[in-house]
């Protein structure tokens, strides 16, 4: 009992974080950052530009004093209400409310529809439920340009080609596979015996689904909101193809102010459009980028 | 009042059942009943098919042949809801969402009961299972224990006639499970509800079971109350899966026939007089089983034991109540329980003495008791 002494703490203290590989972490961390945020900068200052401005200036340097007469948010002003594509000079906000219409119904409709499929094939399955997951698997795998033209003739069969209704139904037939495997996969991944307590108390199809699973669905559910907003919002594709020229989205205006070649280039004007435009996806992840990295983790990868 | 009294009119009943996956047989035409008020334990090892059978019962899987009878009543394409059953899950499987309160009274509400009776209903099971102050929490606010009480008030505020355990306590710790398990026994005396209960674990059976059903590859072995289910196993395999340390078996011969015949093991043989066979001995190779309780070492004779053969001791486990020792003997490994104030040292050599009046023997062949 005579040689043992206890160690006490020696030596120098632990650095707290200026250490060598967190130097190098940080440095990659700023650099990857500023990789992405330089473009976003220069694209905000331009837009609170005036041409002159832009033509005489720093491309990086924002532009401190405004002629008399004029304001540092006229360029939003005028993408908003006034800019021109073709004859039409109405600014991007009919186009925002052309987007918001397609969006609203896609995103309900699509979601309402699959998380009950998806329901459906975990936990009551019948007589040809598994291949009919397979299909839908390999249905969401199939590319988009694919079913363009066939889908140009049934919108139009159904006497809603060129309208908001035909780009609403486009969206939601396309976003129905990966969200039916999505709710489908969340929900094979509850433990089964709390549907099985359910049905002895006596809970149907629907009330199973909708007190029961509902309630537990959320992190899924903003996983599928998050998808579908972001994805149909910035679709370009079914937009210029299904919805005719005055229901264009305003993705599709956008590019069409890009490419407008009539009169003076106006890249403050377009700048702000640009912005305008991505301000909802935007708001969407930063609103809801943890309950998002939630949802991917609550099951969404889960076979 | 005995299970066979009332067996003129079950409870449950299951004739034919049988289910299977493609090739796979998880039942084979399976038939049980089960009288009015009995506990009744569905034993066995994972895939022998127990759960499969409560499955069926409760209605939550469609059996591929055969029918469900529930007091008398044929309920094989009945919804759960409507076969009077109240199923209590390994998992608890309570609605993490709802308050305890809510968990309870979800069932009456589906079925549009009053908010009164509800109310009554509600009062009365938290009373009997002492979860009256958790009745606002949420179940991840519960402890294991807790939880798997409020999940049994779920089936007893439905007030059924048959309760359905499916491994309720697997998930609980050792010591929470044996308070639990006398608070279902406790149940089952206050309430006298017919009560199918699924586990693994043989001290759960033996303790709260009216009668046994052993079952191996989706068929019953045995179906006795616990004490024959212990002493006359019916077969090799009932006889090795109940009992910890579990029963020793000596590989021999019968030789002679009837109450002369004896077990020839080894350079030795012990006499069958005291043996109550179920079928005239005939000579054949066999089994003797002895439980290591049933195995006297260094003792003088005794009515129903064997003559003694030599044996040296291998290993000594101490167990605190009785010691376990390691034997051989004619070149076979048992087991023998002896008293803890019997001392003995590996490599000693003792004699043993097989009770044979409690003894089984088995058909080497078939597995089956003679």
């Amino acid at each position: 009992m005579s040689d043992i002494s206890i160690m006490e703490p020696s030596g120098p203290k632990p650095k707290l974080w200026l250490e060598p590989s967190r130097i190098g972490v940080y440095a990659f961390l700023v650099i990857t950052a500023l990789y992405f945020l330089f473009p976003l900068y220069i694209v905000i200052i331009t837009s609170f530009k005036d041409l002159a401005a832009i033509r005489d200036g720093n491309i990086f340097w924002p532009q401190l004093v405004y002629p008399e007469g004029t304001h540092w948010y006229d360029p939003w002003y005028r993408a908003w209400f006034e800019v021109c594509t073709g004859l039409e000079c109405k600014g991007i906000s009919p186009n925002f409310w052309n987007s918001v219409i397609i969006t609203v119904p896609s995103v309900i409709v699509s979601i309402a529809v699959a998380i009950t499929t998806g329901y459906a094939l975990s936990n009551w399955p019948f007589k040809f439920s598994e291949g009919f997951f397979t299909i839908l698997i390999v249905g969401s795998f199939v590319p988009y340009q694919v079913m363009l033209y066939p889908m140009v003739l049934l919108t139009k069969n159904m006497g809603i080609y060129s309208t908001l209704s035909a780009v609403v139904f486009v969206h939601t037939v396309f976003g129905l596979p990966i969200l039916t495997l999505l709710f489908r996969n969340y929900f094979a991944s509850l433990p089964v015996e709390l549907f099985k307590a359910a049905r002895v108390d006596g809970a149907g199809f629907w009330r199973i689904l909708l007190q029961v699973f509902l309630p537990m669905s959320l992190p899924i559910l903003t996983v599928a909101v998050i998808l579908q907003v972001t994805g149909i919002w910035n679709d370009f594709l079914f937009g210029v193809v299904f919805a005719g020229l005055p229901n264009y989205p305003m993705t599709v205006k956008l590019n069409n102010i890009f490419t407008s070649t009539f009169g003076v280039k106006e890249y403050n004007v377009e700048m702000a459009a640009t912005i305008l435009t991505g301000a909802v996806p935007l708001a969407i992840y930063f609103l809801s980028g943890k309950y998002f990295v939630r949802g991917i983790a609550a099951g969404a990868v889960k076979g | 009042m005995t299970a066979t009294a009332k067996m003129d009119k079950p409870s449950v009943s299951v004739r034919g059942l049988a289910q299977s996956y493609g090739a796979l047989q998880v039942l084979k035409a399976l038939d049980l009943d089960i009288a009015d008020g009995e506990f009744i334990v569905l034993l066995g090892p994972s895939g022998c098919g127990k759960s499969t059978l409560l499955n069926c019962i409760a209605g939550l899987l469609e059996p591929t042949e055969g029918q469900v009878f529930i007091r008398g009543k044929n309920v094989t394409w009945e919804e759960p809801k409507d076969r009077g059953i109240g199923m209590v899950f390994q998992s608890y499987a309570l609605y993490p969402q709802m308050t305890v309160e809510r968990n309870l009274s979800f069932g009456l509400r589906v079925s549009g009961m009053p908010k009164e009776e509800i109310a009554k209903r509600v009062k009365r099971a938290s009373e009997i299972l002492q979860i009256e102050p958790l009745l606002a929490r949420k179940p991840s606010q519960l402890s294991g224990g807790q939880r798997q009480r409020v999940a049994i008030g779920r089936a007893l505020v439905r007030d059924v006639d048959v309760f359905l355990f499916d491994e309720p306590l697997s998930n609980l710790d050792a010591k929470l499970r044996a308070e639990l398990r006398v608070e279902i026994k406790r149940l089952h005396q206050r309430l006298g509800n017919t009560m199918i209960y699924v586990t693994h674990d043989q001290i759960e059976a033996l303790t709260l079971a009216d009668r046994i059903a052993v079952m191996k590859g989706g068929t019953i072995q045995q179906l006795d109350d616990p004490l024959t289910i212990y002493n006359k196993p019916k077969n090799l395999y009932v006889a090795g899966f109940i009992g910890s340390p579990s029963m020793n078996f000596l590989k021999g011969k019968i030789e002679g026939s009837g109450k002369t015949a004896t077990f020839k093991l080894g350079s030795g043989k012990v006499a069958l007089k005291d043996y109550e066979a179920a079928v005239p001995l005939k000579p054949a190779a066999s089994v003797l089983g002895v439980r290591p309780e049933h195995i006297r070492v260094n003792t003088e004779k005794e009515d129903g034991a064997s003559e003694a053969f030599k044996a040296i001791v291998d290993i000594v486990e101490p167990m605190g109540s009785d010691s376990l020792v390691w034997l051989k003997v004619e070149g076979q490994q048992l087991s023998a329980r002896v008293e803890s104030n019997q001392h003995f040292d590996p490599g000693q050599k003792v004699d043993v003495r097989f009770r044979i009046n409690l003894a089984s023997v088995f058909d080497e062949a078939s597995g089956d008791r003679l």
